[in-house]
């Protein structure tokens, strides 16, 4: 299929009509341009709208209890709900299938002191599973795991805050912390994409809490994370399911809003995917209009260039030249053309998105990028968008009588 | 080399036929130089576009160099333009962007010749015009009579059995009239057939023959007093 002395006989058109060769060229550049300039930067607000919105895991739902404000079978209102240990085996049993983790939870505030540096901290008592709850990730240590939980032990992880505010520039790990009057020993350190507040967090194993305050089994609050396969909907059943049952087991009134509560988060996700889907097609949109921009551009250009190129067309076929081999010249220029400069465009729009990078933040803009399968893409688009414009053309210019290319001059 | 038997072709006028040549008888041997004489509107160059394989006859037949020309599509046609026939043009016709020498090696390039042979193909033939120094000049960066000499060239590049030119020296000058027709009869007495048209009496006598054409026929069919000479006629 390669053939030199084609290629050579395109190369020397392309050379000797620079106008024609600049002006289809910038078309394509510019249109490839505009495209990764518009879809990176449409992609940036895209980041931003998710690192603003993902901070917790966007699949939780959590179960908090009050006291009861009807009365149901015979108990009368005003009734403390309670949840106990049993209601995680309770939740376990009932809805393996739809949890991704559960972990329950107690909150307590307490002062933290370490050699004379002091301060009020939220200290979590909590199963391993909670660090999906928060997306907290470890940055040194390790999270409190199970073994911990089963032997009760006084270790703590702590927010990367917590480390900077008591421990200033040096390391907390392994240190011991007084908290509330007992002494936990820190095993690691966490950060957390939520912020400052999710990063002033002291986690700890949720049954030592249990030991040391009370020895009870009482629970404040269950977090659960739902299984991902879920969909919106879906999870917003499993909630509601879960308020059922867990009203059942209590005997609270199906009508009681206050005594057991469900916090489901699937409720913004199906706002915040809502809007992330109106922005993909927005930019979506963006990305069409500006592509189909570029293949009017070049397909006028083909004309003209076809039109422009009519009396040498003509005199290439009384020299013999084929309709074939005329048509192969006119598209091979066109696609050889279109290819090179497209691929410019993508270079100088993929250079200026990196040369942006995260300056634009104020703007809302985060990390313009695109995609490299997607430019590429556009890019073939606008290939075969300059075949078809650039083949009809040139069909119809190999098909005119040379007498009739030759006649005007 | 041409035989030609009631040869009709009409043009389609708005809703009417034009009748243009209305059964042309015509047979030119090989090694012949052939003039058509005839006023614009007479069919002459209708003729020579059937003649040259660039427009398609309606009726009688056609045989160039024994071979019946009908039915062809455009890609016969294209090859058989380009393995017998050579073409000259009153407006040159040469490609603007390409220098002299690329204009004249362009037909080898349709014959599937390779790069080198060519320019060397094509240098020599410049030398036979009288242009080996200007091989590497735009075409306009050259006279009329240059120009027509490169088209010339081009025309004889690749070895065709026959040369047509259309008014070859319409657009020049008579002193590069005379040297054009020169070059015509230097190319005619190595064995070329040479077929011309023209509406120019002083052209039409410097070649063997001379047809005259008017309203689609043939009125007159004469050997010139210099065609007298010449072995075809004897």
């Amino acid at each position: 299929m390669f053939d030199l002395d084609r290629w050579r006989e395109i190369f020397e058109s392309i050379k000797n009509n620079k106008l024609r060769t600049i002006l289809s060229g910038f078309t394509i550049a510019f249109a490839i341009l505009l495209f990764t300039l518009l879809f990176g930067i449409g992609n940036g607000l895209k980041n931003t709208f998710e690192r603003e919105f993902a901070k917790d895991s966007m699949l939780s739902i959590y179960i908090r209890t009050g006291k009861t404000t009807k009365p149901y079978k015979g108990l009368q209102s005003g009734r403390k709900i309670q949840l106990k240990n049993d209601d995680y085996k309770f939740l376990i049993d009932e809805f393996d299938d739809k949890m991704q983790s559960i972990s329950p939870r107690i909150r307590k505030n307490l002062t933290a002191i370490y050699k004379g540096e002091q301060n009020n901290y939220e200290l979590r008592a909590v199963y391993p599973s909670y660090q999906i709850l928060e997306s907290a990730e470890v940055e040194s240590g390790r999270f409190i795991n199970m073994l911990d939980i089963k032997k009760k032990a006084k270790v703590i992880a702590i927010g990367r805050l917590v480390e900077k505010d008591l421990f200033g520039q040096l390391s907390a790990l392994g240190k011991e912390i007084n908290l509330g009057g007992m002494s936990y020993k820190v095993i690691g350190i966490f950060s957390d994409p939520g912020g400052d507040n999710d990063e002033r967090y002291i986690y700890t194993p949720f049954t030592t809490i249990q030991r040391l305050y009370g020895n009870t089994d009482e629970v404040e609050t269950f977090g659960i994370t739902y299984n991902p396969k879920l969909s919106v909907d879906e999870a917003l059943e499993f909630g509601d399911q879960i308020e059922k049952k867990l009203k059942e087991k209590h005997n609270v009134s199906p009508k009681d809003q206050r005594a057991i509560r469900i916090n489901n988060y699937a409720d913004g996700n199906k706002q915040v995917s809502i809007m992330m889907f109106v922005l993909n097609i927005i930019i979506l949109f963006i990305g069409i209009g500006t592509l189909i921009a570029g293949i009017i551009g070049i397909s006028n250009i083909m004309v003209y260039i076809v039109k422009e190129r009519t009396k040498e067309l003509g005199i290439r076929k009384a020299l013999g030249a084929t309709p074939k081999s005329i048509i192969g010249m006119i598209l091979m220029e066109s696609i050889f053309i279109t290819a090179l400069s497209g691929y410019m465009g993508l270079l100088i729009g993929s250079g200026v998105l990196k040369a942006l990078g995260d300056s634009l933040e104020k703007y809302f803009i985060l990390n313009p990028s695109v995609d490299s399968g997607v430019i590429i893409g556009a890019t073939i688009v606008l290939i075969i968008a300059g075949t078809i414009a650039g083949y009809l053309p040139a069909k119809r210019a190999a098909r005119i009588k040379p007498i009739v290319a030759l006649r005007d001059e | 080399m041409i035989k030609i038997k009631k040869l009709h072709k009409s043009y389609p006028v708005g809703k009417d036929f034009l009748h243009v040549l209305k059964g042309i008888d015509l047979h030119i041997k090989e090694g012949e130089f052939v003039s058509i004489m005839g006023s614009s509107g007479s069919g002459k160059s209708t003729l020579l576009n059937i003649v040259g394989l660039l427009d398609i006859h309606d009726e009688g037949s056609y045989y160039l160099n024994g071979q019946k020309i009908e039915s062809l599509d455009e890609k016969k046609a294209a090859i058989l333009r380009n393995k017998f026939l050579g073409f000259v043009f009153q407006s040159f016709n040469l490609i603007s962007y390409k220098t002299a020498l690329e204009n004249v090696a362009l037909p080898l390039y349709y014959k599937g010749i390779g790069r080198k042979e060519r320019q060397e193909i094509a240098l020599n033939y410049l030398d036979k015009v009288g242009l080996k120094d200007w091989a590497k000049h735009l075409p306009n960066e050259l006279s009329g009579g240059q120009k027509q000499r490169v088209a010339i060239a081009r025309a004889l590049v690749a070895n065709p059995k026959v040369v047509l030119a259309d008014e070859p020296t319409g657009a020049l000058d008579s002193t590069t009239t005379d040297s054009v027709m020169e070059l015509l009869k230097d190319i005619n007495d190595e064995g070329m057939t040479v077929f011309v048209i023209t509406h120019e009496q002083e052209v039409a006598d410097q070649t063997d023959r001379i047809v005259t054409l008017k309203d689609g026929v043939i009125i007159s069919d004469e050997i010139t007093e210099k065609g007298k000479k010449t072995k075809h006629y004897v």
